[in-house]
């Protein structure tokens, strides 16, 4: 079972070097421990462009789709078998990143 | 026969739908056999007799409606199907607690990933075994609303995978202070109802709360805490009939009819705190608030009450619990041990954390009234009025505040 674990920021820049060293670490643990799947930060908001090309003219929108004091500034995809070891994960997560964090299941398939 | 399936329900039903639920790995299907099966029993039992044994007869029917709903909807889509399945094939891990199908269930219900709300009204649904249209009344939603929120729980619980089993040994004592927390609520509302359309005291609820607290109990013997919560609720229950009066007005502990009380709860729960402080571990929030209430229940007339170690309790607990409803409570005994200005001088100082609380106004005009001051005492009750919402209470602060000389 996967599920997306998503960093959720209320301040612009970066993880500090700090939170940089707590996320490697986190980030070795979950490989050793087999729940990484894959992880990334994100670019600010400000850098994003919306398209529209549902009527075959695509249509460019300077920044992120929705404006709001909250945004999605990194994720992680990580294996656990339920959702109690997701959250335990994703609490430990928090922590090393030191931020609010949403977990959330991938549709099964 | 009306009472025997009845009784079957009250003893069955949670064991049913937990059977299922490690069975086929679906609460809504667990739910919908248990529904049903229980369903037919109605309609068999009367003309058949009720069978030796109700439980087994019940989950075998389950079982086979359950099959056939699975066998109906793997013509549709059965691969899917399979995948959904809520499947539990890990062991145990070895704990020392009772591992017991139904406590699977009460502690996926009350999951920390759901709202209170929701882990409520599951748990009433799922291990209670009351219909939807009753949890709607008892907390006064609408029923369609209230089976939406039953619904989307379902839903989460499988698409996110909260696990069926009983918590691993470090997530347990806080999983386990959920579930009490749940009880706990159920509880409280029935003791003392917030709706301006209800009962004040409403039994079914504490009852309800009663039952599902002796069940986990039963399934974890050794916790002291469950303990405590049980011995708490009896404790309370036993007062339940002196609590209001022929005209519907709540009444106060020091007014009760002390021989009303429940002879037979109170020396229950006198029982469970004495085996708690035989036990000699450190007590958490329930046992204390049971040993408080042991206190009270212990005094044949309020002038025998030992406010000193009701103080001492509450010190206890503050340490524990430094919440500003626990220390409005000590304040309140404090009241009979120092007097009420001391007390007074404690209530003031939550102003800023309980102005919308509407026992902190009474309180504080109960205080007003001893000390005198009827000005102050009439526009604290005015203000408890305003913000109470169980009848029974109204009803005695606008007495206290017509009593009130100028």
């Amino acid at each position: 079972m996967q599920y997306l674990v998503s960093v959720i920021d209320d301040q612009t820049g970066s993880a500090n070097p700090d939170e940089m060293a707590a996320i490697n670490a986190f980030n070795d643990r979950l490989q050793a421990e087999g729940h990484w799947v894959f992880a990334a930060g994100l670019g600010a908001p400000s850098t994003a462009t919306v398209i529209d090309n549902r009527n075959g003219e695509a249509v460019l929108t300077d920044g992120p789709f929705m404006e709001s004091k909250e945004y999605l500034a990194g994720f992680w995809i990580m294996e656990a078998p339920d959702l109690d070891v997701a959250l335990r994960l994703a609490a430990d997560g928090s922590k090393a990143c030191n931020r609010k964090i949403e977990v959330r299941p991938f549709l099964g398939d | 026969m009306r009472e025997a399936i009845a009784q079957a329900h009250r003893e069955e039903w949670a064991r049913v739908v937990a059977a299922l639920t490690r069975r086929f790995g679906d609460l809504d299907i667990a739910e919908e056999a248990a529904a049903e099966a229980f369903a037919t029993a109605v309609g068999r039992w009367p003309a058949d007799g009720v069978p030796p044994n109700p439980g087994a007869w019940l989950t075998t029917t389950a079982n086979r409606k359950a099959i056939d709903r699975i066998r109906r909807e793997h013509r549709r889509d059965d691969k899917q199907k399979e995948a959904q399945m809520l499947v539990d094939k890990d062991p145990l891990e070895p704990l020392g607690v009772i591992d017991d199908q139904r406590l699977r269930l009460i502690f996926t219900c009350c999951h920390p990933a759901l709202a209170m709300d929701t882990r409520v009204a599951l748990t009433l649904r799922m291990v209670g075994g009351l219909t939807v249209p009753e949890i709607a009344r008892a907390f006064l939603v609408q029923e369609a609303a209230m089976g939406q929120r039953i619904t989307r729980a379902k839903i989460k619980i499988k698409a996110a995978r909260v696990p069926y089993r009983v918590p691993s040994a470090e997530d347990l004592p806080a999983r386990v202070s959920g579930v009490l927390a749940v009880l706990f609520l159920v509880f409280n509302e029935g003791y003392l109802a917030t709706g301006p359309d209800t009962d004040p005291v409403r039994h079914e609820l504490t009852a309800e709360a009663i039952r599902l607290t002796r069940l986990i109990r039963a399934l974890m013997p050794e916790d002291g805490e469950v303990a405590g919560l049980l011995a708490l609720m009896l404790l309370t229950e036993a007062r339940r009939t002196a609590r209001v009066s022929a005209n519907g007005e709540l009444v106060t502990l020091d007014e009760q009819d002390r021989g009303a009380w429940d002879a037979a709860l109170v020396a229950e729960g006198h029982r469970l705190v004495r085996e708690r402080l035989a036990a000699a571990v450190a007590p958490g929030r329930y046992q204390i608030l049971a040993a408080i209430n042991a206190v009270h229940t212990s005094a044949r007339d309020v002038r025998d009450t030992d406010w000193s170690q009701v103080v001492a309790l509450y010190d206890q607990l503050v340490r524990l619990d430094p919440s500003p409803i626990i220390v409005l409570n000590r304040a309140i005994a404090v009241a009979e041990l120092d007097g009420p200005e001391v007390a007074l001088a404690a209530v003031d100082r939550l102003d800023d954390k309980l102005g919308g609380y509407h026992a902190y106004h009474a309180t504080r005009a109960d205080l007003l009234r001893r000390l005198g001051c009827s000005q102050r005492s009439r526009a604290a009750y005015d203000k408890a009025i305003d913000l109470a919402g169980n009848t029974a209470e109204i009803a005695y602060l606008t007495r206290r505040r017509e009593q009130l000389g100028s």
